[in-house]
């Protein structure tokens, strides 16, 4: 069973807040969660080489020029933010 | 003539022959939404006038007598997690409840190009997560052969959409099994195309490794035109590969068909045994050579999927910080709080519990025993498909073990809903194409066969699908 502390020391990894409650009910469902998991250590994983994508991913690169197939006008990106002041998005102070 | 009912290619027929106009069509399918929408929540959002000035756009094509593409005026839905420029795209989620999307997706620049016609966007469990749609921040969406039932998840509004003639195609996006599962639990054609075969620009992020756009049709001739026109390499999308355009003339009686011993086991719905053990023997009658094959390591799949896919997961959805779009809660007193809050009041509860699983499996300290751990099994697991398919050409197994579940059933326990996913997850670590066909029903409910491919054989298991439909 993981600790209340350890829920809360998640959760503030991941940015997100939770309630009294809920980090009861994380306790229990990361727990059965995570021991069902624990299935992996009976695995033999020597010297086998772990798989990030199935397909061979190859690094692309190009000239350092403008892409002109994608496009998105920056004032309509802009539109989406919830705070912003000119052409910049605003936020909270940070210290 | 219901126009409704229609294939793509019966569709394209009706428009080319003048027997209706690509306007009446959008109406049809417009008034039927608006009739059926109600009680299935297959939509979350219905576009009108892009529908109608679209359709008139194919109907002035028509009038010039200018040839038109296979999919022009053909009525789609798109899955609410890949962007249509200046619609709403919210994932299923709170969080993004007001975003527009400000740009096109691949697909739907492909799907633009060949004038299909854009009905609206549908329902899925919030960011893709889940197994029967009822995640989904803005109400379940209803089985349209059952309506107490969950139509899978969780592409559960695209399935459904296409199950109850709302739509004459739509697309999905699977994961862990998001397109073939739904599919299956609504008697409709869906397909998981090669990783890499689609482009996954403009679909929102859920697990970068394993995510993958494809079709849902009425049957395998329209999944095929759609997941041609759809695939490509793409620039924009550093994983796309492109595919193989091939045409195989399959000759049953060389073909050689596989089924692993594992997905046969305990706990599988009895009904849907029976069904699945009838198709293969259909294709055994029609020629093809049945051998079981050993995929040992397929019981470990479930276990490695809930590390990877929660991984990649948190680490995605880290940039809904309310900050550059989507929900804001501004009252706290500094930046930390605007995370913690628009984040806990933005995320449901499957979506919290995969970031809170996916960041505990990267933190510090851990991250040698599940993450790494985790992709190591992946490569067992891949390994396994590669062996069974030196000895044969496709993969037979049941799409999901039971037929759809009662909404409500399983919502209230994570582990067994995340084992409605257990004969799909393996595909999507190793890669696969994957279809699944109808092939029968228990109790009036769908079942569906899962045709699995080797990597880029995406058309050739549809090939393979074809025969089943043509018996």
């Amino acid at each position: 069973m993981i600790s209340k502390e350890e829920v809360k020391h998640i959760a503030k990894l991941a940015r997100l807040g939770l309630s009294e409650k809920e980090i009861e009910k994380f306790q229990n469902e990361l727990s059965s969660i995570l021991d069902y998991i624990e299935k992996l250590k009976e695995v033999d994983i020597t010297g086998v080489e772990p798989t990030s994508h199935s397909v061979l991913v190859e690094n692309i690169t190009r000239e350092d020029k403008e892409n002109s197939k994608f496009r998105v006008s920056s004032p309509k990106l802009l539109d989406l933010a919830p705070d912003k002041k000119e052409r910049y998005l605003k936020v909270k102070q940070v210290l | 003539m219901d126009l409704t009912e229609l294939t793509i290619k019966k569709t394209h027929e009706g428009l080319t022959k003048k027997e209706f106009s690509a306007i009446e069509l959008c109406r049809a399918y417009l008034d039927r939404i608006k009739e059926k929408n109600k009680e299935i929540c297959a939509f979350l959002s219905v576009s009108e006038e892009t529908a109608f000035s679209r359709a008139k756009k194919v109907d002035d094509k028509i009038k010039e007598g200018k040839e038109i593409p296979m999919l022009a005026g053909v009525p789609a839905a798109i899955k609410d997690n890949i962007l249509v420029e200046d619609l709403k795209c919210t994932a299923g989620s709170k969080i993004l409840e007001n975003y527009i999307a400000p740009y096109n997706a691949t697909v739907i620049e492909k799907l633009t190009e060949k004038d299909a016609v854009i009905l609206g966007k549908t329902n899925l469990d919030e960011f893709a997560m889940g197994s029967s749609t009822e995640n989904s921040a803005f109400g379940p969406t209803k089985n349209p052969h059952d309506l107490d039932r969950v139509p899978g998840g969780s592409s559960g509004g695209s399935a459904a959409a296409v199950a109850a003639d709302l739509c004459v195609f739509s697309l999905g996006s699977d994961t862990g099994g998001s397109i073939r599962q739904p599919a299956s639990f609504c008697g409709v054609v869906g397909l998981k195309p090669t990783y890499g075969a689609v482009s996954r620009f403009g679909l929102i992020a859920f697990a970068s490794s394993l995510d993958q756009i494809g079709p849902i049709t009425k049957n395998v001739e329209d999944c095929k035109i759609v997941f041609n026109a759809i695939k490509e390499k793409d620039k924009l999308d550093s994983t796309s590969v492109g595919s193989k355009v091939e045409n195989w003339n399959l000759k049953i009686e060389n073909l050689k068909i596989g089924v692993p011993k594992e997905y046969f086991v305990k706990g599988m719905d009895e009904g849907v045994e029976k069904s699945i053990k009838e198709a293969i023997k259909k294709y055994e009658e029609m020629g093809a050579k049945i051998v079981e094959v050993s995929l040992p390591h397929t019981e470990y799949a479930l276990s490695c999927y809930y590390i990877i896919a929660p991984s990649e997961a948190s680490a995605n959805l880290a940039r809904y910080d309310g900050i550059k779009y989507g929900l804001s809660k501004n009252e706290g007193k500094d930046l930390l709080d605007v995370y913690l809050q628009s984040r806990e009041e933005g995320f449901g509860a499957e979506v919290r519990r995969r970031i809170m699983l996916g960041t505990y499996a990267l933190s510090a300290g851990y991250y040698d025993a599940y993450y790494l751990r985790a992709q190591k099994v992946r490569t067992l697991i891949k390994r396994d498909f590669d062996k069974a398919f030196e000895k044969v050409d496709a993969i037979f197994t049941p799409v999901s073990p039971t037929p759809a579940f009662k909404i409500g059933e399983k919502i209230e326990d994570p582990l067994a809903m995340y084992l409605s996913d257990i004969f799909t997850i393996s595909i999507n670590l190793a890669g696969l194409p994957a279809l699944s066909l109808p092939c029968g029903e228990v109790d009036n409910l769908p079942v569906g066969l899962q045709i699995i491919g080797k990597p880029f054989e995406d058309d050739r298991i549809l090939e393979i699908g074809r025969l089943f439909e043509n018996i």
